[in-house]
């Protein structure tokens, strides 16, 4: 027995990680296990199932889910001691088991190291080709082979847009100065994606050198990493691997003893979203409000500091070390039309398997649904996926065929995004979803341009009054025009795809805004205004809780006996569902 | 000629006196956001005695430096409780009902989401996401994430800060 791995990213601390490796280390401790190493790592991308541990000898790898730390002291005495795996809690035996389906159609290029490595540690890294990439592109290659090496490969950018990584690089590096950047925007804001975080945090070196790589093949001397605050495990873990490489030398003068110089500095977002766009980003990074500028000129031609840029997405750069050892053609090899290689989804919402996927571009959206992630919590209704946060859109059941793919899913109105999957069954409510959205982005429009922050305050104010019902005749037509509008006019990318959410759920889901206005009904059962409580009697023990804390007095019942809401009196605050400890209480 | 300057914070009013240096101050552009993390990592928000110390040294117009402060969500003008608790507000915690739980937390702590409860122990702020969607809903209290949240378990949760808050007053006093 020799290793026992605990994946320590964001979601398995926040599931207990913290916990569960301090006792292993106890109980270890305990019985003076010899030989044991205790490890950590990233995000293994099975993030239902955390916390999860990895216990491996020389020939065998054993997948724990859920373990918490009650469950360390048998894993310890029967499997690491005794030499028999827990088979209840076992979900990976060598890549088998029952959890074996959320694995056979992924294929992991940037997720490669995550999960199997200690982000901690550059020799982890180096023992899985680690900079090896660096190492071929300094002593083999020319700037220029670089940069159509990437271009054969067909990288599109995976920060959403899906500008052609060869093309970026290509303007960066003719644009006339000897002062050049190139910045990794690691401001990971869509609210429902996790993808960059998980990689940061998991193997950030494959970030490191794919900026190096990228540095070299533009002519940078100095690159940023701007990354949010909101992402303290990323920026700690990005922190330690700038150290180290620093240390060994892939980072500072004359890496690897070549010309080539390189340093790359860390920039800590201060919590604004609209610092995603690439203008914005750098109006940041130097120090001022994060408003977006118009282009042309683009950041290649004129970026931070005047000087031309290149801005790339984690994502992008953790593909590129790849491409470089692999070659371009087994990456071209994966995908459809002009959408080529991998896509790394984060998976959430309403679905049984949520966590970190990397498919294949060209899987449709059902296999990633239904074959990945094993379908919807409870098997109800799918009804949509939500694709592209803010800037994207519903893309309904019924075109679960569609692929993975930019254009494709450009088509139904959505857009592919950075890579945030929110799944939907019957319970959730398209117009109140198309609300919540407008609602984030008119928070976080940084109101430079009037129809970005007046229009999309006009179509939040239309959307509140449907979810109260007091929707009116016509409403759905005016936010179709004012969507169109905004599109049309507004200054940036946050703006102009502002309306997507509400354009789109209008599309595929109108009779839903209809059943607002006219009937005043939520088809859902979601929005808090158009439904009834009702306790159910046969669940109800008049326990009283509910009654207590009931501001408007309308609940009434007997000690021990199924209680009532008078639907005259309540005001559907909904306080009595959170107070209910037997799910009593039901929306009508 | 030596082009660093060292900020020193303590001889301004209304701020504790400290003798560590805090930063040093290269004078390269675009180190006003790192400036006012600074400050805030220190004080726990960015007082008018801060913006004024900032200003002074940077050379940016104190309306400049207040214009930064405001537009990101990061920056507070006002003091934080001793516990904050970050909800999330993100698509994933969303459809699984955090708003029901933002409401729940107002009204057990008697606040508004942005305040600080009355005796300066908790302060609310929804954010948009923290990234933990495949746990959600989710909260951050200062750097402890707590996943896969019920009314029942951020009842807990409350209770365990609200105890340990009590405590530690009795340890103060």
């Amino acid at each position: 027995m020799n290793t026992v791995t605990v994946g320590t990213g964001t979601c398995g601390l926040a599931a207990g990680a913290g916990k569960v490796v301090r006792e292993f280390e106890r109980v270890l401790a305990v019985h003076a296990v010899r030989g044991v190493e205790v490890r950590e790592t990233g995000c293994l991308g099975m993030c239902y199932a955390e916390v999860l541990v990895e216990v491996a000898d020389h020939e065998s790898r054993w997948l724990y889910g859920r373990v918490s730390p009650d469950r360390v002291p048998r894993i310890v005495l029967e499997h690491v001691l005794g030499g028999t795996p827990v088979r209840d809690w076992v979900l990976l035996e060598n890549g088998e088991g029952p959890e074996a389906a959320f694995l056979k159609r992924q294929r992991h290029i940037v997720l490669r190291n995550c999960g199997a490595i200690d982000p901690r540690s550059i020799d982890d890294y180096l023992a899985r080709d680690g900079y090896r990439a660096l190492e071929r592109v300094l002593r083999t290659m020319s700037p220029e082979e670089v940069i159509e090496l990437v271009g054969a490969s067909g990288l599109r950018g995976r920060g959403g847009a899906g500008f052609p990584t060869g093309t970026k690089w290509r303007l960066a590096r003719a644009a006339p100065g000897d002062e050049k950047y190139i910045i990794c925007n690691a401001d990971e804001g869509d609210p429902g994606a996790f993808m960059d975080r998980s990689v940061l945090e998991g193997d950030p070196h494959s970030v490191l050198e794919g900026m190096l790589v990228g540095a070299y093949a533009i002519g940078a001397r100095h690159g940023y990493i701007y990354c949010r605050a909101e992402y303290p495990r990323a920026l700690e873990m990005l922190r330690s691997a700038i150290d180290q490489a620093t240390r060994r030398g892939y980072l500072g003068d004359h890496i690897l003893g070549t010309d080539f110089s390189f340093t790359v500095m860390l920039k800590e977002g201060a919590g604004a979203f609209v610092c995603g766009e690439e203008t914005a980003l750098i109006a940041s990074i130097e120090g001022k409000r994060g408003m977006p500028r118009l282009r042309p000129p683009y950041p290649a031609v004129s970026g931070i500091w005047g000087k031309p840029t290149s801005i790339n997405n984690v994502e992008t750069f953790a593909n590129l070390p790849w491409i470089v050892l692999n070659g371009a053609e087994p990456f071209a090899a994966m995908g459809t039309g002009r959408s080529r290689g991998s896509k790394v989804f984060a998976m959430a919402g309403k679905v049984k398997r949520t966590g970190l996927v990397e498919v294949p571009m060209g899987i449709t959206i059902d296999e990633i649904v239904f074959g990945v992630c094993g379908g919807t919590v409870n098997d109800k209704p799918f009804k949509a996926v939500q694709m592209g946060g803010p800037s994207g859109g519903c893309i309904p059941a019924s075109l679960g065929g569609t692929q993975i793919d930019y254009e494709q899913i450009n088509q139904t109105g959505a857009i592919m995004g950075s890579g945030g999957m929110i799944v939907m069954d019957d319970s959730t409510c398209m117009v109140e979803m198309a609300r919540f959205f407008l609602e984030f982005t008119q928070n976080e429009s940084c109101g430079k341009c009037t129809s970005c922050r007046i229009g999309s305050l006009r179509m939040l104010e239309i959307l509140e009054r449907i979810v109260e019902g007091k929707g009116r005749d016509g409403d759905v037509e005016l936010l179709a025009e004012l969507g169109a509008q905004i599109r049309e006019t507004a200054s940036c990318g946050l703006g102009q795809t502002a309306p997507n959410p509400v354009l789109t759920t209008i599309r595929y889901f109108r009779d839903e805004y209809e059943a607002h206005i006219r009937d005043k009904r939520c088809p859902a059962r979601s929005c808090a205004l158009l439904v009834n409580y009702v306790i159910d009697s046969a669940r109800c023990t008049g326990c009283q809780l509910c009654v207590k804390d009931c501001a408007s007095g309308a609940i009434y019942g007997e000690k021990k006996q199924a209680h009532v809401i008078d639907q005259v009196k309540c005001v559907k605050c909904g306080k009595c569902i959170t107070m209910c400890n037997l799910d009593a209480i039901e929306k009508h | 000629m030596d082009r660093t300057a060292e900020i020193r914070f303590g001889a301004g009013a209304g701020l504790p006196k400290l003798n560590v240096d805090l930063w040093r101050y290269r004078r390269e552009p675009g180190q006003l956001i790192p400036l006012l993390q600074t400050a805030q990592d220190t004080y726990g928000y960015i007082s008018e005695t801060a913006i004024g110390y900032i200003s002074g040294v940077t050379g940016i117009p104190e309306s400049e430096v207040y214009g930064v402060i405001t537009f990101y969500q990061q920056f507070r003008l006002r003091p934080l409780g001793r516990y904050l608790i970050r909800i999330c507000d993100g698509t994933a915690c969303h459809v699984n009902n955090a708003k029901m739980l933002i409401g729940m937390l107002e009204d057990e702590l008697h606040l508004e989401s942005g305040d600080t409860t009355a005796d300066g122990v908790f302060t609310v702020q929804p954010v948009a996401c923290l990234g933990c969607c495949s746990l959600a809903p989710v909260i951050m209290v200062n750097h402890e994430t707590y996943g896969r949240l019920t009314p029942q378990a951020l009842r807990r949760i409350i209770r365990k800060y609200r105890t340990e808050a009590a405590a530690g007053k009795r340890d103060d006093a």
